[in-house]
C-alpha cells in the first residue's frame, strides 16, 4: 500500500502543475470573455438573452461530450487553414473547459450589474459621470461581490471538469483517476480524486476570501486572497518551468495492455538515453492523429483498428496482406512508420462462461447464433459502434436478448458472475484464461485481424538510435507472455502497476 | 451676495411616449436666482420637465437654454457636472465614504487640490458634524443623508439646482427643517432652483414663483401670495385647497382650546 502511495504522489507534481495551468487559463479566458460580454449584456437585453441562452445551452453538454467535439472541430479547422492547430492536448481541453466556464461568470455578472440599485445609477447620471465612469466608479464596484461569486462557481466547476482533459491527451489529476480507473488501482484514483477535490476546495476557499473582502470594503482581505493565489499558481507551476530536451512522448489509449508496453517501449527507449513521458488514456481516435501531428512519437496500435477507422476498408484480408496495405497506407497518407508488429495479436473474441460452453456445446460464433436470442450480451463502451460488430452481424444471424456496455474492468466480473453471457472479450486479456472462459471461434474470418503494432511518428523515422531501441521488440512478444503481464495488472490479489509488469516483460524478453 | 445662477428659458418643449404627452409644448422663462416650484399631482408632468432640463430626459421636441447656450451644445456628461441634481431617493454610492461621495463630482472633474477643506465646508453647509466624513452612507438617517445628497450636489459650485422631490421621503420635522436650511442656502449662494413637489404647502412656504402642472401643461404660473389669494384657474385652486383647509382646522382646533 505504501509503495502504490509512493508510485501515486510521484507523478502528482506534476499533473498538478498541469491540472493547475488548465484550469487557471480556462478561468482567465472565460473571464476576458464574459466581462465584456456582460457590460454589453447589460445595456442591451437582446446580447443578454442570447449570450445567456447560449452559455446555458453549453452547460446541457456533457463535459466529456464538449472535450471530445473540440477535437474533430480542431481538427477540421486546422485543415482548412492548412494545419499548424493542434487539436490534441492544451488547446481543445482549454476551449473547453472556457465554454463551460462561461455560464457561472456571464450569468452572474449580468445579474451583479443589472441589480446595481437605481438611485445610485441615477446618481451616477445626474453627477454627470461617463458610461466608462459610471461602469468604474458605481457599477463595477457594487457588482463586483456577486461577480466574484461566479467566478468562484466556475473555478471549482472547471477544476473539476479539468480531471476529463485526459481523453484529449493533456495532462491532468485525471490521469491518475483514468489509469487507476482501468488498472483497477484504487490508490491512484483516490489519489486523483483526493489532490483535485484539495485544489478545488483551496481555490474556492480563498476566492471566497477576496468576495468578502470586497464584499465587506476590507480591501486587505482581498488583496491577500489574491496574493496567496497567485503565490499557489506559482509554486504550482514551478514543474512546467523546466526545460526538457530530447523528450520522447509515448501514447497509450486507456486499457492495461496498452499501459505495459508504453512504459515496456519506454524503459527501452531510456536505455538507449532519451527523456520519456507518457501521454495515457488517449481514445482511439484521438491517439493515431496524435502521431500524425507529431504531438507523441510513438505508440502501439492493431491493425484491425486502423484497418477499419483510418482506412474506412469493410473486407476482410489475410494478416500478412493487411499490415502490408497498413504501412504503405500510413507511411503515404501521413508519412507515419510502422515499424512492425509485436508478435501477438488482441482481437475481439467472443467469450462464454466454460459450464455454459459444456452445457449448451458451444464451440464456434454459429453456435452462438443459434442461442443468442436466450443471451445477454456484455461489451466495452465502443464496441456496439464498430464496424466489427456489424461485420460480425452480417457473417452470423446473432440477436441477442439484450446488450449492455461496460468499462473493461468491469466486463470480466459481469460475465464471471451471469449479469451477462457473453462478452466480446479481447484476445490478450489475461483474464479470459484465469476465468477459464471459453473463446469461441470464428470460422468464417468476420472479424479482421488485430496485431499489435508498432508505430512511429514522421520525423521519428530517421532518428536510428530510436529505430534500433525499438526493433528487438518486433515479434518478440507471444500473445502468452502479453496475457501474463496483463493479468499481473488486472488481477484483483496481488496487483502489479503497469511499470512492474513492463519490467517482468521486459526481463523474459532479455532471456 | 451677487446673483450667480443663470436663467432658463423652455421653449415648446414636449416630450411623449408613445401616445401619451408627458410634457406638451411647454414654453417658459425662468429668471437668474429665482426658487420656482414645480407642483402637480402624480402624472402631471413636473419630473419630466426636470429632467429634460439636465437631459437625463431627452426631449422629443424644443429647444432649452440654460444661461442664453442651448443644453445640446454640450455632451450630455459635461452639461451635467454644471448642475446639481438631488432626488427623493438620494443615491449615495454605498461602498464610498460619505467623503468621497460628497467629493465625487471634484474626483470626476480630476480636481485633487482641496477636496477635505472643500468636503469640510460642505459639511458645515448642510449643518453636518465633521466626524461625519468617515462614516458609510448606512450609518446615516434619511434625513442625514439627504444632507449629504445636497453636499454632494453643490460640491461643483453648480448655479442650477434641480431638486425632485428632494425631501418627499423623510418624516414632517426633519422635512421641514430641511426645507427651511435649503431655502437659506439658495439665497445665500445666489442659486438658481427648480424644485419638483406635489406638497402644495412646501411650495408656498420655499418658493417665490410657483408653476403648476396638469396633463403635460401649466395650468399656473404665479408667486405664493397670488396663489393663495385665488383666481387662478381650478387646478391651482384645488391643491391650495388643501393647506388652506388644514390651516383653518389648525386656527378652529387653537381657538376651542
Amino acid at each position: 500500500m505504501n509503495a502504490a502511495w509512493q508510485q501515486a504522489l510521484a507523478r502528482v507534481p506534476e499533473l498538478l502543475a498541469a491540472h493547475i495551468q488548465l484550469s487557471f487559463s480556462a478561468l482567465l479566458l472565460a473571464m476576458v470573455i464574459c466581462l465584456p460580454l456582460a457590460i454589453w449584456a447589460v445595456r442591451s437585453p437582446r446580447i443578454a438573452a442570447v449570450s445567456l441562452a447560449i452559455a446555458s445551452l453549453i452547460q446541457t453538454i456533457p463535459g466529456l461530450a464538449l472535450l471530445a467535439l473540440f477535437y474533430p472541430l480542431l481538427l477540421g479547422l486546422s485543415a482548412l487553414i492548412g494545419g499548424g492547430i493542434s487539436a490534441f492536448g492544451f488547446l481543445p481541453a482549454l476551449l473547453a473547459l472556457t465554454l463551460y466556464a462561461l455560464l457561472p461568470i456571464l450569468r452572474n455578472a449580468v445579474t451583479g450589474l443589472t441589480g446595481v440599485d437605481p438611485a445610485a445609477s441615477e446618481a451616477a447620471d445626474g453627477l454627470g459621470m461617463t458610461a466608462w465612469q459610471k461602469l468604474q466608479y458605481v457599477e463595477a464596484p457594487l457588482a463586483a461581490p456577486t461577480i466574484m461569486a461566479g467566478i468562484r462557481t466556475a473555478a471549482v466547476w472547471t477544476i473539476g471538469a479539468a480531471t476529463l482533459s485526459t481523453t484529449v491527451g493533456q495532462p491532468s489529476l485525471g490521469d491518475l483517476i483514468f489509469a487507476g480507473l482501468q488498472t483497477q488501482n484504487w490508490t491512484l484514483v483516490l489519489a486523483g480524486c483526493l489532490f483535485s477535490a484539495a485544489l478545488a476546495i483551496a481555490v474556492d476557499l480563498l476566492l471566497g476570501l477576496i468576495e468578502r473582502g470586497i464584499r465587506e470594503r476590507k480591501r486587505i482581505m482581498a488583496f491577500a486572497g489574491a496574493a496567496l493565489i497567485a503565490a499557489g499558481l506559482l509554486i504550482a507551476t514551478l514543474p512546467l518551468m523546466i526545460a526538457r530536451d530530447n523528450v520522447v512522448v509515448i501514447g497509450a489509449k486507456s486499457f492495461s495492455e496498452q499501459y505495459i508496453l508504453a512504459r515496456l517501449i519506454g524503459s527501452r527507449l531510456e536505455d538507449a538515453g532519451y527523456g520519456v513521458r507518457y501521454r495515457d488514456g488517449l481514445g482511439s481516435a484521438v491517439v493515431y492523429q496524435a502521431l500524425t501531428a507529431g504531438d507523441i512519437d510513438v505508440y502501439v496500435d492493431y491493425s484491425g483498428t486502423l484497418w477499419t477507422n483510418q482506412m474506412q476498408r469493410t473486407d476482410s484480408q489475410p494478416k500478412a496482406v493487411m499490415l502490408d496495405r497498413i504501412a504503405q497506407w500510413t507511411k503515404a497518407s501521413h508519412g507515419v512508420t510502422m515499424l512492425g508488429a509485436l508478435g501477438f495479436e488482441n482481437t475481439y473474441a467472443f467469450a462464454v462462461r466454460p459450464e455454459d460452453a459444456r452445457d449448451k456445446s458451444l464451440r464456434t460464433l454459429d453456435d452462438l447464433a443459434r442461442v443468442s436470442s436466450d443471451f445477454n450480451f456484455g461489451t466495452d463502451v465502443e464496441f456496439l459502434e464498430r464496424p466489427e460488430w456489424q461485420m460480425v452481424q452480417a457473417a452470423y444471424p446473432i440477436r441477442f436478448k439484450n446488450a449492455r456496455s461496460f468499462s473493461p474492468t468491469f466486463m470480466y466480473p459481469a460475465l464471471a458472475s451471469g449479469e451477462v453471457d457473453v462478452i466480446s472479450a479481447f484476445s490478450s486479456d489475461g483474464r479470459i484464461a484465469a476465468n477459464n472462459f471459453v473463446v469461441l471461434e470464428d470460422r468464417k474470418g468476420a472479424v479482421p485481424s488485430y496485431e499489435a503494432i508498432v508505430l512511429l511518428a514522421p520525423d521519428r523515422a530517421s532518428d536510428d538510435r530510436f529505430v534500433a531501441a525499438l526493433n528487438p521488440l518486433i515479434g518478440a512478444i507471444t500473445v502468452e507472455l502479453m496475457r501474463e503481464a496483463n493479468y499481473m495488472v488486472d488481477r484483483r490479489d496481488d496487483k502489479k502497476t503497469p511499470r512492474q509488469a513492463a519490467r517482468w516483460l521486459n526481463e523474459k524478453l532479455r532471456e | 451676495m451677487p446673483v450667480s445662477g443663470p436663467s432658463i428659458s423652455l421653449h415648446r418643449l414636449s416630450r411623449h411616449y408613445a401616445t401619451v404627452h408627458a410634457v406638451d409644448s411647454v414654453s417658459l422663462e425662468i429668471a437668474a436666482g429665482s426658487l420656482v416650484a414645480l407642483v402637480g399631482l402624480s402624472g402631471s408632468g413636473k419630473s419630466t420637465l426636470l429632467k429634460m432640463i439636465n437631459r437625463l430626459v431627452e426631449p422629443t421636441s424644443g429647444t432649452i437654454r440654460i444661461g442664453g447656450e442651448a443644453v445640446e451644445s454640450v455632451d450630455p456628461h459635461v452639461l451635467r457636472r454644471r448642475i446639481g441634481y438631488v432626488f427623493q431617493n438620494i443615491g449615495l454610492f454605498p461602498h464610498m465614504t460619505i467623503a468621497r461621495n460628497i467629493a465625487i463630482g471634484l474626483e470626476l472633474a480630476g480636481q485633487k487640490e482641496g477636496r477635505d477643506a472643500r468636503v469640510a465646508e460642505l459639511l458645515d453647509l448642510v449643518e453636518l458634524p465633521q466626524d461625519m466624513a468617515s462614516r458609510m452612507p448606512d450609518q446615516l438617517s434619511g434625513g442625514q443623508q439627504q444632507r449629504v445628497g445636497v453636499a454632494r450636489a453643490l460640491a461643483t459650485r453648480p448655479g442650477l439646482m434641480l431638486m425632485d422631490e428632494p425631501f418627499g421621503a423623510l418624516d414632517p420635522v426633519t422635512r421641514d427643517n430641511l426645507t427651511e436650511q435649503y431655502k437659506a442656502l439658495h439665497e445665500r449662494l445666489g442659486l438658481t432652483t427648480i424644485i419638483v413637489t406635489h406638497d402644495m404647502a412646501e411650495a408656498l412656504y420655499l418658493a417665490d414663483r410657483i408653476l403648476v402642472m396638469e396633463g403635460g401643461r401649466i395650468r399656473a404660473d404665479a408667486t405664493p401670495a397670488e396663489l393663495v389669494s385665488g383666481n387662478v384657474g381650478d387646478e391651482a385652486e384645488a391643491l391650495v385647497a388643501i393647506p388652506r383647509a388644514q390651516a383653518a382646522h389648525l386656527i378652529a382646533l387653537g381657538k376651542k382650546s
